[in-house]
Parts: C-alpha cells; sequence; structure tokens
C-alpha cells in the first residue's frame, strides 16, 4: 500500500508539472495579452507605451523565462501579482477559496443526498409510477443548464418573496446565510444529483439480481437490510467514482452559478481573469483547480479500497 | 370658540402644504446601492476610457470646473467652478487662468494646492517624471504649451492658440484633479481625491464602497453616507435585483430599451428616463485597400443604409439619425434637419437611395451575378453584434454579401489599428459634447483614433477655424459644413446615435442624467434618499 501511495504521488508531481506547462503554453498562445486589452479599453494605442508595459509585466521576456519565473515563484510561495487589480495573486485567490469550497462541497453533498436514496428507491422499486416519475425528474435534472434553472430560481423568488438569494457578504439573517449559499448549491447540484441517481439505480439494479442477495433474502434479512446494507454497500463503487468525476466537472457548473448569483468565487474568478488575460490569476487558479483534481482522483482511489475489502494496492 | 376652529382649519389646510415642503428637502443619510455592470480594469478615471469608472469614482474627485449637475445638458453655460472658484481669459484668448479655492484638503489630511493641478496636468501632456500606465486623452491637451502657477492659488493653462472648447474638456467627468503627493500606481489601487465621497475599497468583481467624506468643502454636502456599487456581470440577475428593492438604481444608461418595458412592468413605481448617450454606431471602412479603396463603392454603401430599420429594431423607435455630431435636442452641434436630408443617404426614399447605390456598384462592375464577398468585423459584444447583423441584411440589397467577422475584445483594436479588415462596425462614444474632442479624434490626420486614416488637409483647416471661433453661431456653421462634407467622403458614415435607460426607486431624489453626455453627471453630492 504505502509503494502504491509513493508510486501515485510520483505520477501526480509529473502530472501537475506536465499541467503547468500546457497551461503556461496555450495561455499564451490564445491571441492578445493583457497591454493588447487594456489599451484597447483606453481606445488608441502609443507604441512606446504598450512596449513599456509589456516589459513591466516581464510579458517581453521569452517564454522560457516567464515559464521558469512563474515555477521558481510557486516553490517559494509567491504567486506573482495580478495584473488588472496589481495586488498580490495569492491576496486575490485566498478570500475567493472558502466561498467556492463552501459551494461545491454543498452542492455534492446535495448530491449524494438526493441522488443516492433516490437512486435506491428508484431500483427497488423498478417499472413502478414511482420509478418512472424520478426517473423524469433525474432525465429533466441531467436536460436543464444551471445558469437556466438559477435564473429561474431567481425570478421565482423575486416573484413571490419580493427579494432574491444573491450574494452577500454579510447577510442580516440565519435564513438569509442559508439561502445565499444553499439556493445556489442545489441550482448546481441539481444536474449532479440527477447523474449519482441514475447511477445509483442502474448499479442497484445489477447488485439486487446476484445470488448473494437472494441468499440474504433467503436468510429472512428484512428489506430494508437488503437494501442498504448488503446491495447498496456493493454497488456504491461506481456511483463514488461518478461523484470524484463530478467533483472535478462542478468548476463548469459553478462559473455560471456563480455569475448568476453574484458569487464572488474563484470560478466566476477565473473567467474574469482569463477575459483579461490576467495570466498570474488564471496560471494559479488552474493550478489549484488541478491540484483539487488530482487529489479528488488519488483519494477516490484510496476509497475504493477503504470502502471494498477485496481491492487491494499492492506490488 | 370660533377662533380656535378657524385656526383649527387653517392648520389642517397647512398641514399637507407643511408636509410637501418637508418631502422636498433633503434628507441626511442613508447608503445608495447600484449595481455595476462590469469590473473596471483600476480606479484611475485618467488612466482609463470607459463611464465604467467614472461613475463609480467621480464622486471621489473634484475637477476644476465641472458641468452643473442638475442641469442635463452639457454646455459652456452650464460649467460652474469647482475647485477652482473663477476663472478668466487673457485678451488674446491664448491663457485660461483659474483662482483655486482655499482651504480644500484631500482625503488624506493633505492641503490642495495650484501644485496639484500642475502635476495633474503636466502628467496629462506627458511632461512629468511620474506617467500614466495609460494616457487616453493626451490629446485634448495637444494645444496647450504649459501650466504655470502663480503661489499657491492660481494656475494657469498657457495655449498655442485660442480654443475656447478647453474649458468644456476641463469640466468632463474625464479630467478630475489629482493628488502630487500620491502615484499613479496608488491611483489605480486606492484613488485619494477632494470629493464628496472617500474611497472605501474596491473588490475586483465584486464591489466598490465609497463612504461620506465629512470634511467636504461643500458644507451639508454629500447628503447620503456613502455609495455601494455591486458589480453584477450578469444582466438579468442585476435587473432582478433592482426590480426586487435590493438596489436603490440601476447601473446608469445601461437599461435596453426593451428590458426598460420590463422594469416598468414589475415594478411600476420605478422612475426611469431614456435619454441620448452621445454614442454613435458607425461603420469603419478600410479606404487603402480594394474594394472600399473605390469611393463609389463606398458610397452605395452609404446609400443602402436604411436608419430608421436599426432604430425600429433595436431601439424600438428610440435613437436618433444625425451625422458625426449628436443630434438634437440633447446635441447642441447638429445639423439642421433640412441640411442634413440633402446628404446622400439621409434622405427619406430609402428604395430611390438603394437604386442610386446599385448603379454605383454596376459602375464598380458589381450586380446580380457578381456579387462583392466582403467580412464585417466587429466586436463580440450584443451592442456591436447586433448592428453588424442587420447591417449585412442590408447590404445584400446591393450586391454585397456580408460574413459577420467576431473578434474578441482583446483582440479588436489591434485588428482594427493594423487595417486587417474591409469593413467594421464601430461605436464612439463622445466624453464632451464638442466638436473639438469629436472631430481631432477621429478624424485628424494621423490621429491614433482615426480608425480609418480619413485625412482631408481642407477639412483638416476648418477643424482648426472652427476650434478658434469663439463666436458659437459662426461656430456652429463650420461644424455643420464640416460634419456634412465627413459624411458625403463618407469617412466613417453613422448609422444611429442610440439612447439608453436608467432607473431608480422612487425614494431616490436629486438625480440628473445628462443628455448629451454619459461621462460627466456622477459627483452624487446632491442625491438623497426621502426614505
Amino acid at each position: 500500500m504505502f509503494a502504491y501511495i509513493v508510486r501515485r504521488l510520483a505520477l501526480m508531481f509529473v502530472t501537475l508539472i506536465g499541467i503547468s506547462i500546457i497551461i503556461f503554453v496555450l495561455l499564451r498562445v490564445v491571441p492578445g495579452n493583457i497591454v493588447d486589452i487594456l489599451f484597447d479599453a483606453a481606445g488608441f494605442v502609443d507604441p512606446a507605451d504598450k512596449a513599456n508595459l509589456e516589459k513591466e509585466l516581464g510579458l517581453s521576456d521569452p517564454i522560457v523565462v516567464q515559464y521558469f519565473r512563474w515555477i521558481g515563484g510557486l516553490l517559494h510561495g509567491d504567486l506573482g501579482y495580478s495584473y488588472v487589480s496589481e495586488k498580490p495573486a495569492l491576496q486575490e485567490i485566498l478570500p475567493r477559496i472558502p466561498i467556492t469550497a463552501r459551494l461545491a462541497g454543498l452542492a455534492l453533498l446535495f448530491s449524494a443526498a438526493i441522488g443516492i436514496p433516490l437512486g435506491v428507491i428508484s431500483a427497488v422499486h423498478q417499472g413502478t409510477r414511482l420509478d418512472y416519475a424520478l426517473r423524469i425528474v433525474s432525465l429533466s435534472g441531467l436536460s436543464l443548464p444551471s445558469f437556466w434553472l438559477g435564473l429561474l430560481i431567481l425570478m421565482a423568488s423575486v416573484s413571490m418573496f419580493g427579494t432574491m438569494p444573491i450574494f452577500n457578504p454579510n447577510p442580516k439573517t440565519w435564513t438569509e446565510a442559508i439561502a445565499i449559499y444553499c439556493v445556489p448549491a442545489m441550482a448546481v447540484g441539481f444536474r449532479s444529483a440527477a447523474l449519482t441517481m441514475r447511477i445509483t439505480r442502474s448499479s442497484m439494479l445489477e447488485i439486487l439480481r446476484q445470488d448473494f442477495i437472494r441468499t440474504a433474502r433467503a436468510k429472512g434479512a428484512s428489506e430494508n437490510s437488503v437494501n442498504y446494507r448488503h446491495a447498496l454497500k456493493n454497488a456504491i463503487l461506481p456511483v463514488i467514482t461518478v461523484i470524484g468525476i463530478e467533483a472535478a466537472f462542478l468548476i463548469g457548473g459553478l462559473i455560471v452559478t456563480e455569475t448568476v448569483f453574484n458569487i464572488p468565487g474563484i470560478a466566476r474568478f477565473l473567467v474574469e481573469a482569463l477575459r483579461w488575460r490576467d495570466y498570474p490569476i488564471v496560471q494559479n487558479l488552474v493550478m489549484l483547480i488541478a491540484v483539487v483534481v488530482v487529489f479528488a482522483n488519488f483519494t477516490v482511489d484510496l476509497l475504493y479500497a477503504a470502502i471494498d475489502p477485496r481491492i487491494r494496492y499492492g506490488d | 370658540m370660533r377662533s380656535v376652529r378657524t385656526l383649527a382649519v387653517a392648520a389642517l389646510l397647512l398641514l399637507p402644504a407643511y408636509h410637501v415642503a418637508s418631502a422636498g428637502e433633503p434628507k441626511q443619510g442613508g447608503i445608495l446601492k447600484v449595481y455595476h455592470r462590469d469590473s473596471p480594469a483600476s480606479a484611475s478615471i485618467h488612466e482609463e476610457a470607459t463611464y465604467s469608472v467614472n461613475i463609480p469614482f467621480m464622486p471621489v474627485f473634484n475637477n476644476l470646473v465641472i458641468y452643473k449637475q442638475d442641469v442635463p445638458q452639457n454646455s459652456m453655460e452650464s460649467i460652474v467652478p469647482d475647485l477652482a472658484e473663477s476663472w478668466a481669459w487673457s485678451g488674446d484668448k491664448k491663457k485660461l487662468t483659474f483662482k483655486l479655492r482655499q482651504g480644500v484638503k484631500w482625503h488624506d489630511g493633505k492641503p490642495f494646492t495650484s501644485a496639484d493641478v500642475k502635476c495633474t496636468f503636466d502628467m496629462l501632456m506627458g511632461k512629468s517624471q511620474q506617467k500614466f500606465r495609460k494616457n487616453p486623452r493626451k490629446s485634448w491637451y495637444d494645444e496647450v504649451v504649459d501650466v504655470t502657477t502663480s503661489g499657491d492659488f492660481e494656475a494657469s493653462f498657457n495655449l498655442k492658440r485660442p480654443q475656447p472648447a478647453l474649458l468644456a474638456l476641463l469640466a468632463s467627468g474625464y479630467t478630475p484633479v489629482y493628488p502630487c503627493h500620491v502615484s499613479p500606481g496608488d491611483m489605480r489601487t486606492k484613488p485619494t481625491g477632494t470629493g464628496p465621497f472617500k474611497f472605501v475599497e474596491f473588490k475586483a468583481n465584486e464591489s466598490i464602497k465609497l463612504t461620506r467624506n465629512p470634511d467636504y468643502w461643500k458644507k451639508g454636502l454629500p447628503y447620503l453616507d456613502g455609495m455601494e456599487f455591486t458589480i453584477i456581470t450578469n444582466r438579468s440577475t442585476a435587473i432582478l435585483g433592482f426590480i426586487s428593492g435590493q438596489f436603490d438604481m440601476t447601473f446608469p444608461t445601461e437599461v435596453s430599451i426593451p428590458l426598460l418595458k420590463d422594469v416598468k412592468k414589475q415594478s411600476p413605481n420605478a422612475v426611469c428616463v431614456v435619454e441620448p448617450i452621445n454614442v454613435s454606431t458607425n461603420i469603419i471602412v478600410n479606404s487603402s485597400s480594394p474594394p472600399f479603396d473605390s469611393l463609389d463603392i463606398r458610397r452605395a454603401m452609404a446609400l443602402a443604409i436604411d436608419r430608421k430599420a436599426f432604430i425600429s429594431i433595436l431601439f424600438e423607435g428610440q435613437a436618433d439619425i444625425g451625422g458625426t455630431m449628436l443630434p438634437a435636442p440633447g446635441g447642441l452641434w447638429a445639423m439642421p434637419k433640412e441640411m442634413l436630408e440633402t446628404i446622400p443617404g439621409y434622405g427619406p426614399d430609402i428604395n430611390a437611395n438603394r437604386e442610386e447605390a446599385r448603379k454605383l456598384m454596376q459602375k464598380a462592375g458589381f450586380g446580380p451575378d457578381k456579387r462583392l464577398a466582403v467580412k464585417v468585423a466587429t466586436r463580440n459584444i450584443p451592442i456591436y453584434r447586433d448592428p453588424a447583423i442587420i447591417l449585412i441584411d442590408q447590404l445584400k440589397s446591393i450586391y454585397i454579401d456580408g460574413e459577420l467577422d467576431v473578434v474578441e475584445t482583446a483582440n479588436w483594436f489591434s485588428k482594427v489599428a493594423r487595417k486587417d479588415y474591409a469593413l467594421g462596425l464601430n461605436l464612439t462614444g463622445n466624453a464632451v459634447d464638442d466638436p473639438d474632442q469629436s472631430f481631432y479624434e477621429n478624424y485628424s490626420c494621423g490621429s491614433e483614433r482615426n480608425y480609418t486614416n480619413y485625412c482631408n488637409k481642407d477639412i483638416e483647416k476648418l477643424f482648426g477655424e472652427q476650434s478658434q471661433e469663439t463666436d458659437v453661431a459662426k461656430r456652429k456653421k463650420i461644424v455643420w459644413e464640416i460634419d456634412k462634407k465627413l459624411q458625403e467622403d463618407v469617412a466613417r458614415p453613422i448609422i444611429y446615435h442610440g439612447r439608453s435607460g436608467s432607473c431608480w426607486q422612487p425614494y431616490v431624489k436629486g438625480i440628473t442624467i445628462m443628455v448629451n453626455s454619459s461621462y460627466n453627471g456622477y459627483r452624487y453630492e446632491d442625491v438623497w434618499m426621502d426614505k
């Protein structure tokens, strides 16, 4: 097991180095940089001023020099300065991480808390009206874009309650505090919940037809015990895999949800930074997301062994 | 008893009158909450060229002079003293001297003096050690030789030649006075001014906060305790926020006509106005390479434009047709309607215009069997993209098949600057309703914003002539002549001048939306809330 973990960690390090190179090169391949955008917004261009600013920001250096300057800084904990706000990148990124983490965590929680039980119920009641109804819900979850769902929620909220749950750093009541995170989390987590439900259902259906389930029933185990203790425990592995992958893909859903609900998290910030070609912010944020994804995958792999005793990581 | 009853009746009759009077009295207090359409690049007004910066940061500053904030139409008559107590032109009109206000302090407590005025304008003219990262309005001061001071409270602008419009440029929201002792870098991130509100914080993509300046030199002002701009890039969310009462005001002049109808329907008590914004939508033509090096093709294109159709589709009829200068009644310098209609393409008979256009196209070798294929470049923003699509449709009637070429903002200007386009659709905003700003910036030979490289030495002479003319009536006639010629030369055909809406809650008082500029009316010192 130890050797496996060391091997995986080494592989993760190499993966992250590869990602850093890809991010860095891709960003510079995209036409236009921050100086072009700043001068475009100003509506005129003085080549001398432009050249001065490019030099000041280090953009006139060869790409290899720029890359090693960034990596060198990263190793020393220096993420550089945002080109737009002229503040340290770390200072810009850090306060936004808890906001997005809270939102993503709640979305995943919602996804698991809704998706798994409904998936089990749907499988257990296969072919009934309840099953069909739940399958329609899951299909709609997969079909509705989260930005559209978000806007519908906001419109309904304004129309019914005369207010809407957009972000407020200082909520006045606890209900507001809950609403500003839970409502967007539900909007973004609805799709994941639907996917989790479908995977749980199909995995459960497969397990419910296994011999050991028939044996459990023959031994007189209760339906609940059969469904949740025996079947779900064996059906959960693919569900965990999907939740792990969803955690990685969640950032895409969060971009639109953070925009619609005006949440100052890292997903929306990333898009804005990309629009401004604010390289230090984009590079560091994408690296951060890459680290999260790589570690999420690693954690899921370790969870397999913890959940299923048959899985052993050896040499 | 009778007299008591009479008194009581009189008191009852007077009560409503008193109530009305008291409701009209400005009240102190409250935070004005406004949503902001995007996150500005910086807080430095001098370094930016968008009113996304003027709106939240103009309240931090003062100018030497300013357009009176409660007069909707900017004009020479509406210019009032600000940091300058008075001003005077020399006899030869080549020196403009300002007597400065004494006892004014910067928000950090340091005194304001003439040195700050000199510093600001030296930096704008590129003459100081400290430099702006960008200096988009450097050309405004091309006629200024230098700024000199006499003591701590007098500053003079010495000009190469008379330029009465300089005062108009100095009154713009784009011309605040900066402190000498604060670096341009700090002004971009935490600006210091002398204005009615102090800067508190600017969180990119999140919010901008200002607080009341208790030591403001205008005693008793501002009325508000502060202002909060919440940055909401999603227009639907922002409008819903206003409708639900979470914001006291929309971002000024940012509500489109269809959205405005929606706001009025869902929030019938909201006060909404639609005003011209002095931004023209125009066509840029690359006349330096084929096919548009042919004047016939350029004229045919100008003749094919059905301006009313653009206005009807995009603004439900609420926009204006004009030349370079903003049309009346908002604009001060526009050609009279009769004169405008004599320009090819502005006549009311669109079919006749297009028939003439087709003849010109056939003369240039194009026709129904040999159509001209061209890419129509524009920025990838709805206000650019939407009219570009209508333009492509209209050009089909004169054998031109346009293909939309949307360009990301980051690449738009460089593409236009290197003339990597044949035809483009562009928007041109004017900070000041004055011909000097518009003509020199957009049509002068060699100007950085003269995207089409239009250069006509005869017109250039007229630019100088109108700029020096002190008699307004005479100046107007020269301006009309120039504007007519620019349209006839198809220098940059103007399609329309847009209008836009602004809304606020009924308890917000003292808001004035300017009718001939969307850059100059955001001091907010006399805005108050009746709640």
